[in-house]
C-alpha cells in the first residue's frame, strides 16, 4: 500500500461585500473527489443552487431528506435545470450561518454521470441530505453556487473547494 | 488545512501539510465481486472509505456490505439506516454488516463517504458511519447508515461487497487515513 498526503485547498473566498454567486472555475482535474464547504447566511428565502459547467439545461435531478423538528420527510425533482444543493433555507438572521459540505466523487472522469451528495445543517431551520446527479459524462471544471431567488449572500460567508487524490 | 513548518527548512518556509493521506484505491476496469484493503497501517488515528459504485445489470439498488478483518458473521456487528426514497423517510435495523448503498442498473453510481473512527483501539468496539446517496432522476436514495463491530480487535482489512452481485466496471474504492 502506498501513501500520500492529500486534502487540498483549491480555493477560498470570504465574501467583503455581498453577492448573489460564487464561481469555481478552471478546477484542475488533478484529484479525484471535490469536498465544497459552505458557511453562509443570505438574504431572506433564498436557497443554495450549483450549476456544473454553465450548463442550464434539464440535466439534473436530486433526491433528499430532511428532519425539521417535528417529522422527517424525503422528495425528490427530475428534468431540473439545476441543483438545489440541500433543502434548508438560507438563514438570514444577523450572525447566523447554514454549513454545507458537499462531496462530488470522481468529478473528472469522463465515464460517468456525476454524483453530488450534500449534507446541509441550519439550526433555525432543518438538518438534512441531498443526492443529485448531473447527468453529464463531462469532466466538472467550473462549479456556480447561487442563491435561488437573486438575494445577494451576506458578508462574511465563505465557500471553501478541497481537493481530495487517490494514491 | 494546517499550515506546518518543515524541520527541512527551519528558516521559515511555511509549507502545507495535511493529516489526511490516502492509503490506496481500485477503480475497476472489469466487473468484480469483493473488493479489499488489507495491511492497513495502524498509524492513523480514523479511516475513511470513499466510494463510487454500482452493481452489475439487473441488480436492484442495495446495501453495500462492509466487513473487518474477514469477520462476516452477522451477529458481530449492528446496523441502522435512515433513509429517503423520494417519497418517505424510513428506518432499518439489522444485525448485519451494512454501511453504504450501492446503485442499480441505472446510469448513476451510488455515493459513500464512511468514516471508520479509532480503528486500531482494543479496547473499543469498532462504529462506522455513512452518508449514503444515489439519485437517478426518478429514483434514488440518500440517506445515513451506522454500523458497530462488536470486537475491539484493531481492524486491519475491510472487505467490500454485495449479496452476491458485482460491483460495475468504473466503480471506485479509495481509502485514506487521517492522523
Amino acid at each position: 500500500m502506498t501513501a500520500g498526503a492529500t486534502y487540498t485547498s483549491i480555493a477560498s473566498t470570504t465574501l467583503s461585500s455581498t453577492a448573489s454567486s460564487v464561481t469555481f472555475s478552471s478546477i484542475s482535474g488533478a484529484y479525484t473527489d471535490l469536498v465544497l464547504v459552505i458557511s453562509a447566511r443570505a438574504a431572506s428565502g433564498n436557497y443554495h443552487t450549483l450549476k456544473i459547467n454553465s450548463d442550464s439545461g434539464s440535466n439534473y435531478s436530486r433526491t433528499w431528506i430532511y428532519g425539521d423538528g417535528t417529522s422527517a420527510s424525503s422528495g425528490r425533482q427530475s428534468n431540473a435545470s439545476f441543483i438545489y444543493l440541500v433543502t434548508e433555507v438560507i438563514p438570514s438572521a444577523a450572525s447566523t450561518f447554514d454549513t454545507v459540505i458537499t462531496n462530488i466523487n470522481n468529478y473528472s472522469n469522463a465515464t460517468t454521470y456525476k454524483t453530488i451528495m450534500s449534507r446541509g445543517n441550519n439550526s433555525a431551520d432543518q438538518t438534512g441530505a441531498t443526492v443529485a446527479l448531473w447527468r453529464s459524462t463531462s469532466a466538472i471544471t467550473t462549479l456556480l453556487i447561487a442563491t435561488d431567488a437573486g438575494g445577494n449572500y451576506q458578508i462574511g460567508s465563505t465557500f471553501s473547494l478541497y481537493g481530495i487524490a487517490a494514491a | 488545512m494546517k499550515i506546518g513548518i518543515m524541520a527541512s527548512q527551519i528558516s521559515g518556509h511555511l509549507t502545507p501539510a495535511t493529516s489526511y493521506e490516502s492509503i490506496a484505491t481500485t477503480t475497476l476496469s472489469t466487473g468484480a465481486t469483493t473488493i479489499t484493503f488489507s495491511s492497513i497501517p495502524a498509524t492513523y488515528k480514523h479511516l475513511q472509505l470513499r466510494t463510487m459504485c454500482a452493481s452489475d445489470s439487473g441488480s436492484a439498488e442495495q446495501a453495500l456490505k462492509v466487513s473487518f478483518n474477514s469477520n462476516t458473521t452477522t451477529t458481530d456487528y449492528y446496523a441502522h439506516r435512515l433513509n429517503g426514497n423520494g417519497a418517505t423517510a424510513g428506518v432499518y435495523t439489522t444485525q448485519d454488516f451494512l454501511l453504504g448503498e450501492v446503485a442499480s442498473t441505472g446510469s448513476g453510481y451510488a455515493v459513500n463517504v464512511i468514516d471508520i473512527l479509532d480503528y486500531t483501539n482494543t479496547n473499543k468496539y469498532k462504529t462506522g458511519r455513512a452518508l449514503f446517496g444515489i439519485d437517478n432522476n426518478g429514483s434514488g436514495f440518500v440517506g445515513l447508515f451506522s454500523m458497530v463491530w462488536m470486537k475491539t480487535d484493531a481492524i486491519t482489512s475491510i472487505t467490500l461487497t454485495q449479496n452476491t452481485q458485482i460491483f460495475r466496471t468504473y466503480s471506485s474504492f479509495a481509502l485514506y487515513g487521517v492522523k
